[in-house]
């Protein structure tokens, strides 16, 4: 019997193309390649922030995602594992990216396997991986990968690119070790949270 | 006025007119719920529902109060709130302000309790909003042990103890007012609601039906398993939001500077995507009318349908225009047509004399059966 595991990417880019796209798409290419290599056939999917900017700030106000947006949260909280890429806005990751994590239920991603990754312009953004994702993730009690792939622009056409795709497949790696020893996916619940709660019954007695 | 009940409900909010900018005062507001309150009877409706607030941009921090002068100015109308915070209001107030209610009103009154989802509110009466779910369970407990009880003996977590401790007036005729529970998202209130056998309403504005249709299903099959009846004997009140003019155009031209700076989904969501996604209805009193029948599609029957219509900076007259086209056009029709098809054995909404008359009923019951 095939296992199939799934996979989502979550990218923050606001451009188009976006090198954050880039980026995502090269993570998500490798780590299918490493769990295809293993007998993991995956099932993959790539939410575009941008596409649903507008649902995103929409659900901040009402408290409930549009059907398309509920389709994508599901889509990431019912993950094996999540590769979430961001640009370096002002210091740290997007607005746009933080809004996704801030309107799906904090404990949807509880051990959920996560490679953090970031773009930027300049290489002196290289520690936002540390200081702004890995708290984020840690909070949501997530199991971010140890290796975090940063790229700068110079990343893309020099030698140090070569570094990055070690990086890369490093990171790589240590995802599909833990998305393939997950059966997260087979144990996705009600996306209001609410079967778990209401299942959780045995009665009831006041006081 | 039997099977079920139709009203308005109001939160209490002052919103800013924002076709005007004139932003109504704490005094003007509450001159006006008065008025509406008074026409909402005049029109036909049959329950008016106040909500209660400890914090601007609202005004009404005792729906008891201002459905004690109601009932004084009305003769049919069934004042609700919507909702009584059980969390932060001491139960033994409660108990003693709803029962004078009770008698002031002649049995015209019920109340839904609510938690409150304001943070700060909990510490300025003492609580703390992550007790909020065990404070709306020991606080209702010991509310409906003073009203069914007459000489209290209770410690609990949340208040001082009680030794022999009567609340007065006693209940109206011995029979404590009804009481739903409300909830947006919470199954431990709709398993409140269910465990006592009391009302559940659901909020049903802010969330798509399909969120409302599994809290109901969930109370209903509660309700059943706690014995109180069958799932299609739990009573169910729905909460909803329209806005109508003759033409659905000119409903939804009017309605729509409202909706894009109403306080809750303002700025957000476009007026179109959210009547798509949840029961708000903008359009001809004949598109409220389908809507609202579809309910019963996702709910069951139901024994009550209120709908909040003074918000958002909605002048006081165009306020009076909608309650006069809900009270004309939709609420006769919506009460025949909910009429059709309606098991005999899905209870009417509750009423004091019909709870009366049920306990006398129970209580000959009991009689003959310590005889026999």
């Amino acid at each position: 019997m095939t296992v199939t595991r799934r996979l989502a990417v979550v990218s923050g880019g606001l451009s188009q193309p976006s090198s954050t796209r880039m980026l995502a798409d090269r993570l998500a290419k490798t780590t299918v390649a490493e769990l295809s290599r293993r007998g993991v056939e995956v099932d993959l999917t790539v939410v575009e922030l941008r596409d649903h900017a507008r649902d995103l700030t929409s659900m901040m106000l009402t408290g409930f995602a549009s059907p398309a947006l509920e389709a994508v949260i599901e889509s990431v909280t019912g993950a094996d594992g999540v590769i979430a890429v961001t640009p370096v806005f002002s210091a740290s990751y997007s607005g746009l990216f933080k809004s996704f994590f801030d309107v799906i239920d904090p404990a949807a991603l509880e051990g959920m396997p996560v490679l953090a990754a970031v773009t930027a312009g300049t290489p002196r953004h290289s520690l936002v991986i540390d200081h702004a994702l890995r708290p984020l993730f840690a909070y949501l009690r997530a199991e971010v990968v140890p290796t975090g792939v940063f790229a700068a622009t110079d990343d893309w056409g020099s030698d140090a690119g070569d570094e990055l795709a070690v990086r890369i497949e490093r990171a790589a790696r240590q995802l599909a070790d833990r998305v393939e020893a997950t059966e997260r996916s087979g144990l996705n619940g009600d996306p209001w949270g609410f079967g778990s709660v209401a299942s959780g019954f045995e009665g009831f007695s006041p006081g | 006025m039997s099977g079920m009940q139709f009203g308005i409900f109001s939160v209490g909010d002052i919103t800013t007119d924002p076709t005007t900018g004139r932003t109504p005062t704490d005094a003007s507001r509450l001159q006006d719920i008065l008025t509406i309150a008074r026409h909402a009877e005049e029109v036909g409706l049959d329950v008016f529902a106040m909500g209660e607030h400890h914090n601007p941009p609202f005004f009404p921090s005792s729906p008891v109060a201002i459905n004690s002068w109601v009932a004084a100015k009305t003769e049919r109308l069934i004042l609700s709130t919507a909702t009584t915070l059980i969390t932060t209001n001491d139960p033994v107030r409660l108990a003693e302000d709803y029962a004078t209610l009770q008698h002031l009103s002649g049995g015209r009154m019920d109340l839904t309790l609510g938690r409150g989802n304001t943070g700060p509110v909990y510490p300025w009466f003492g609580e703390d909003i992550r007790q909020g779910i065990p404070l709306a369970l020991e606080k209702y407990a010991l509310l409906r042990r003073l009203w069914r009880e007459d000489y209290v003996d209770w410690s609990g977590k949340f208040r001082t103890p009680l030794q022999g401790f009567q609340s007065t007036p006693r209940p109206l005729d011995g029979v404590q007012p009804f009481v739903w529970h409300g909830s947006i998202r919470s199954p431990e209130i709709a398993e409140q609601a269910a465990y006592y056998g009391d009302g559940f309403f659901a909020n049903h504005i802010f969330w798509p039906a399909s969120h409302t249709q599994k809290m109901v299903q969930f109370y209903r099959q509660r309700f059943e398993h706690h014995g109180h009846g069958t799932a299609e004997q739990a009573i169910v009140g729905l909460g909803g939001q329209v806005f109508m003019r003759k033409n659905s155009q000119d409903a939804v031209r009017e309605f729509r500077p409202y909706f894009d700076n109403a306080p809750v989904y303002g700025h957000g969501p476009s007026l179109e995507d959210f009547t798509e996604q949840t029961p708000l209805t903008v359009g001809s009193p004949q598109e409220v009318i389908d809507r609202t029948l579809g309910f019963r599609d996702y709910v069951g029957d139901y024994q009550r349908q209120l709908w909040l219509m003074d918000h958002a900076g909605l002048p006081l007259k165009t306020v009076l225009e909608q309650l006069d086209i809900l009270g004309g056009e939709v609420v006769p029709v919506l009460r025949e047509e909910f009429a059709k098809n309606r098991p005999t054995t899905v209870p009417d909404a509750p009423t004091h004399d019909a709870r009366l008359a049920a306990a006398a009923v129970a209580e000959a019951e009991e009689r003959a059966e310590v005889a026999s």
